[in-house]
């Protein structure tokens, strides 16, 4: 979707301001809330797609305005709700209220965290041929859709170099719908800056994505 | 200003409204027997104690100091770093991008705040901020001089947007001055800035 998590070359948001010894939270709550999503997405509840599409979701003002752990609170219990794992009532009474749903995974037991702490495996047999070859030059197509994609706005349209070939993954814009992992080959294709941004660009930068071979055509 | 500022500045209540709503998330999520709130202590404590920068700084100082190593880094680095036993798991598909005279190599997450977690721990919070996502892949001269960092006029910068699920970790250029260093007091000088490329390792001798 063209939400505003699609941030690449806007314009407008100030300096990157490091803060100095920066704590691994800012809250307890901030920690509560890490825990309970890579719980819930261990327990089998969500895939990581899923997730990340609830907090694109959330609207643009609130996007903005909230700290990064906020976005995955909100995303999280809108989640919820939604795959009817909790209810809008229990929400507001802050206690369960009806029968909990089956988790595909069961619950996270303390003594398998030490398992869920490596991140999962992403990569799939191929069900076809790459149709790639590294040093091809291809185009970012020029897509829109309104659901989950991995495809910046940013790259599309232009004509980039397939530099690497990371085999075949988990295709996002089919997960995060659950329409299943539907594998597709993942390439890095690196843009020159001046083809991204014109005269306005760093001639001496490069830019490149991950791309999944739907999102991109032949030159 | 960072984010987080915000909630604190409109909290007038001992109990922030989005700490009231955690924990009644996860209350309700432990009465229905979703989450073990110890299994969530236990996620929360890897994340304070064991992962975090000193990984990756381990991976970078054996690097420089084991050719045979770099190599394979360069070509897996999930499966040369899963030779390492001292370093905590990682999982697959990392890539490790070499910073070298010619070219710096610099890594973002525009759509969200994908990040290598198991070499450097959770991102900081200007990684998952707006300026440094909008901003790194148009004008990346332009966010390093927010980090006072400087390259040389023509060198290339090449920016990593970690769009997939690939992680990418910068091996950053060792600095002159340490030859005959041990592994160890390498990794002193590899700085989470470095391995992200918004920073250089440090140099022997100049304040931290």
């Amino acid at each position: 979707m063209n939400g505003v998590h699609d941030m690449g070359g806007m314009d407008g948001f100030g300096k990157v301001e490091a803060e100095p010894n920066e704590p691994v939270f800012h809250a307890a709550w901030e920690s509560r809330v890490l825990a309970m999503v890579r719980a819930m997405g261990a327990a089998g509840a969500f895939n990581i797609d899923t997730s990340r599409f609830y907090r694109e979701t959330i609207p643009p003002h609130v996007y903005l305005s909230s700290s990064y752990y906020k976005k995955w609170f909100l995303g999280l219990e809108e989640m919820l709700i939604e795959k009817g794992y909790l209810t809008r009532e229990e929400v507001a009474a802050g206690h369960a209220m009806q029968p909990a749903k089956a988790l595909k995974h069961g619950k996270l037991a303390l003594g398998d965290v030490e398992r869920t702490m490596v991140r999962g495996k992403f990569a799939r047999p191929a069900p076809a041929p790459a149709k790639f070859n590294i040093g091809d030059r291809v185009r970012a197509k020029n897509i829109h859709p309104a659901t989950h994609t991995r495809l910046p706005r940013y790259v599309r349209g232009h004509v980039g170099v397939v530099e690497l070939n990371h085999g075949c993954h988990v295709f996002p814009d089919s997960a995060a719908m659950e329409l299943g992992e539907n594998p597709q080959w993942l390439y890095t294709v690196v843009f020159e800056g001046s083809d991204l941004w014109g005269a306005d660009g760093d001639p001496t930068s490069k830019v490149s994505i991950d791309a999944f071979e739907p999102y991109l055509d032949p030159i | 200003m960072s984010e987080h500022h915000h909630d604190h500045d409109h909290d007038h209540s001992e109990l922030s409204e989005t700490e009231l709503r955690v924990r009644a998330l996860e209350t309700i999520l432990t009465e229905k027997g979703y989450v073990e709130p110890a299994a969530l202590d236990a996620i929360i404590q890897a994340y304070e104690t064991k992962i975090g920068p000193h990984n990756g700084a381990r991976v970078v100082a054996k690097a420089w100091t084991d050719p045979a190593f770099k190599q394979a880094l360069l070509e897996d680095g999930s499966k040369a770093i899963g030779t390492l036993g001292h370093v905590s798991r990682v999982g697959d598909h990392l890539v490790v991008i070499e910073n070298t005279p010619e070219r710096h190599n610099m890594v973002v997450c525009t759509l969200c705040s994908c990040y290598p977690w198991e070499m450097l721990g959770l991102p900081p919070v200007w990684y998952k901020a707006a300026p440094y996502r909008s901003r790194a892949v148009k004008d990346p001269r332009g966010v390093l001089a927010d980090f006072d960092v400087s390259l040389p006029k023509d060198m290339e910068i090449r920016v990593w947007d970690s769009t997939a699920e690939t992680r990418f970790l910068v091996l950053p250029m060792r600095p002159e001055g340490t030859e005959g260093w041990s592994e160890e007091q390498l990794a002193e000088l590899v700085t989470r800035d470095s391995m992200i490329g918004t920073g250089f390792a440090k140099t022997p001798g100049a304040p931290s």
